[in-house]
């Protein structure tokens, strides 16, 4: 299965945000390989909560790690069945190991939108 | 780093003054100016170096080529946002009513416009020994999420080792309120007691709730209205909101601002009553 | 005639001077377009208020006939459209009611159904109508509000005082932009001064003969003074700082009604505006 974190510019390290994080870590769990790919919503104006939560849905994750998530990507991730999962510390890695020995706890508190205003 | 963001319901709170006294108080070398669309802290907040500036890109706007319009109007049929004008015998756009919906884009029948990168305004960070963040919109563009957050991120990404971080938020209870309002340890609501004040403040707090944010009230020019100020205190008891204390009006304050200095650097009512406030938050923070 | 009054910065006192225009002219209409903090009705406290909804276009899926092939999703410039479990989702606060989803369907899969934003509240104070445009929390954009609002403002034949939001943005060039004439409402601070620049470029790039007031006036600022004679900007009035007049707005009280002298000087403001009685 697939797993999806927010990594910042050091693409080593969790983003503190994810709708406007510049890049995705994909981790493939079977094949042990993760895969950097850009935000497409890193630089819109509005909607990019949406935007990114759309990515992760067309990348078919089934589970995001993550410090933070606003309330439309996660009513949008939960529609779609994604387990939404709270990163611990800034590592990559150690965040990857730590869901997959079951470790992380599940994001239960999300933010309000930061909309592009007209 | 404690992160301090200072917010007002209502504009002319006294917003500014509160957090650029905090400023000189801390000896804060992180600061950032989230107020875009009135962006008034580097008034006070003199920095010596040059700083980095970069456009701040908005969303697209639509741009109509005059050479291959052929003034069919579809576009100005289309528009819903009353940005596009007959300039003779072609259509134009008004860059300031544009939402960049790309509808005109899509019904031209001669692709005579396209939706092209916006310069919405230019973002300015600060690296002396203080780090300073803001930004400064062209006029008719908005205050937006995108936009706050860079600026944010701007001053947390270069911020050096420091115990205190100062935002100045933006007035009202929209989205780059909203946007402010990540990351912070403490939200300071400065607050005017009046019927408005107490109005504003009402909403922005119900606006705030939701984000779990630590909160704290205090009220600014309280001897205009002793009764007010009670009333807003007695609000903020039942909310179970910390009151951190309240500011006569003082003549020095907007004197000191008028010869560009906080009110921290002058002797007076008002700074006595602002350092305990500054006490209290940073009592809130435990640092 | 419609007369806009604007600050660059919100406390300037815009509805101070906007609702005293209104109650010394007696015969008036006063709107509020600061649609996401309307104070002007603490003032006026309308009586016999009744309420309009105002309602903006959100798209709606047809299931029957959706292919799925997610060109609403991509063309939605605002992300407002999510494609989740075979069916396009719209998010309408993102929502900017563009239409454009409606019309790239391939399939006339996406209808428009309304959704409601805020209301704009008529009542009336004396002689004077008061219209309130309010913006429901959480929304977006009060623009449409704001033109529901100004719909008030047609066809009158007593001044029309329209108090605009803070702000040189798109919220404030709605209100002002069939305005014949605007006060410019500044405070004579540095603070003040740099916002009221601001709002000057915006009615100047807009064509508005503008004139200023002056409020909490406690003696010369002179970039501001020296600003407006640059300009060749008329100061129509200073209003100074009265411990009595911050009193009588902080309980949300009428100054014209409270101070009769005031009420003179009010009528006067509008006489040089070009709004008062022949």
């Amino acid at each position: 299965m697939r797993v999806i974190l927010p990594v910042d510019e050091e693409k080593d390290v969790i983003c503190v945000t994810f709708g406007r994080a510049p890049y995705f870590a994909v981790h493939d769990t079977e094949t042990g390989t993760t895969e950097i790919k850009n935000n497409p919503a890193s630089q819109v104006q509005g909607g990019a909560g949406l935007k990114a939560a759309q990515f992760v849905l067309d990348c078919q994750a089934e589970a995001l790690i993550t410090p933070r998530c606003g309330t439309n990507s996660a009513e949008v991730l939960q529609a779609a069945d994604v387990k939404i999962y709270k990163s611990e510390g800034m590592g990559v890695s150690q965040n990857i190991e730590a869901f997959k020995e079951g470790k992380l706890s599940v994001l239960t508190h999300f933010h309000g939108g930061y909309q592009g205003i007209r | 780093m404690k992160r301090l963001l200072v917010l007002s319901g209502k504009g002319g709170t006294g917003k500014t003054t509160v957090s650029s006294s905090f400023i000189e108080f801390a000896q804060a070398r992180a600061i950032a100016d989230c107020d875009v669309d009135a962006p008034n802290l580097h008034l006070i907040t003199k920095m010596e170096v040059q700083p980095e500036v970069s456009d701040f890109l908005g969303a697209e706007k639509a741009e109509i080529d005059p050479e291959k319009c052929v003034g069919c109007g579809q576009c100005a049929e289309h528009c819903r946002f009353g940005a596009v004008k007959s300039c003779g015998e072609v259509y134009q756009i008004l860059d300031y009513a544009c939402e960049g919906c790309g509808i005109c884009e899509y019904v031209c029948p001669r692709s005579a416009v396209t939706m092209k990168e916006d310069v919405a305004g230019r973002q300015e960070l600060y690296k002396g020994e203080t780090v300073f963040s803001t930004a400064a919109l062209k006029m008719g563009r908005g205050n937006s999420g995108k936009l706050v957050t860079a600026v944010k991120l701007a001053m947390l990404k270069a911020a050096p080792e420091t115990d205190l971080a100062v935002i100045d938020g933006s007035p009202g209870i929209g989205c780059p309120v909203i946007a402010s309002m990540s990351g912070m340890d403490l939200v300071l609501i400065v607050a005017e007691p009046s019927v408005s004040g107490k109005n504003d403040l009402e909403r922005l707090i119900k606006t705030a709730e939701s984000f779990q944010m630590k909160m704290g009230v205090c009220v600014n020019k309280w001897d205009t209205s002793p009764e007010k100020t009670k009333e807003i205190e007695e609000w903020c008891d039942e909310q179970g909101i910390p009151f951190m204390g309240r500011i006569p009006y003082d003549k020095e304050v907007s004197k000191a601002v008028n010869a560009g200095k906080s009110v921290a650097a002058v002797d007076c009512p008002a700074r006595t009553a602002l350092l305990q406030i500054y006490k209290n938050v940073r009592n809130e923070l435990k640092i | 005639m419609k007369i806009a009054v604007l600050s660059g910065k919100g406390g300037a006192g815009k509805t101070l001077t906007a609702v005293n225009l209104a109650a010394a002219a007696g015969q008036a209409v006063y709107i509020d377009c600061d649609v996401e903090e309307p104070n002007g009705r603490l003032f006026l406290k309308p009586q016999d208020v009744s309420a309009t909804e105002v309602t903006t276009a959100l798209p709606e899926f047809d299931p029957e006939k959706c292919t799925g092939c997610r060109t609403c999703v991509d063309f939605c410039r605002f992300h407002a459209l999510v494609y989740i479990k075979d069916k396009p989702k719209v998010f309408a606060e993102v929502c900017h009611s563009c239409g454009g989803c409606s019309l790239v369907c391939p399939d006339q899969a996406v209808t428009e159904r309304e959704k409601v934003i805020g209301r704009v509240e008529t009542g009336h104070h004396g002689e004077t109508r008061v219209v309130t445009g309010i913006l429901n929390l959480g929304e977006a954009s009060g623009v449409p509000v704001i033109q529901e609002a100004l719909k008030e403002a047609e066809g009158q034949n007593v001044p029309v005082l329209i108090d605009c939001p803070p702000g040189s943005a798109c919220p404030v060039v709605e209100s002002i932009s069939d305005a014949d004439f605007c006060i410019l409402v500044a405070e004579p601070t540095a603070f003040g001064f740099h916002n009221f620049c601001m709002v000057h470029e915006l009615a100047a790039l807009l064509g508005k003969p503008c004139g200023v007031v002056i409020n909490k006036w406690e003696g010369l600022y002179e970039p501001l003074e020296e600003y407006c004679k640059e300009k060749k900007l008329p100061i129509l009035l200073r209003i100074p700082y009265e411990e009595r007049i911050a009193e009588i707005v902080s309980s949300g009280k009428i100054l014209v009604e409270e101070v009769p002298e005031y009420r003179k000087i009010f009528q006067e403001l509008l006489k040089k505006t070009g709004g008062g009685q022949a």
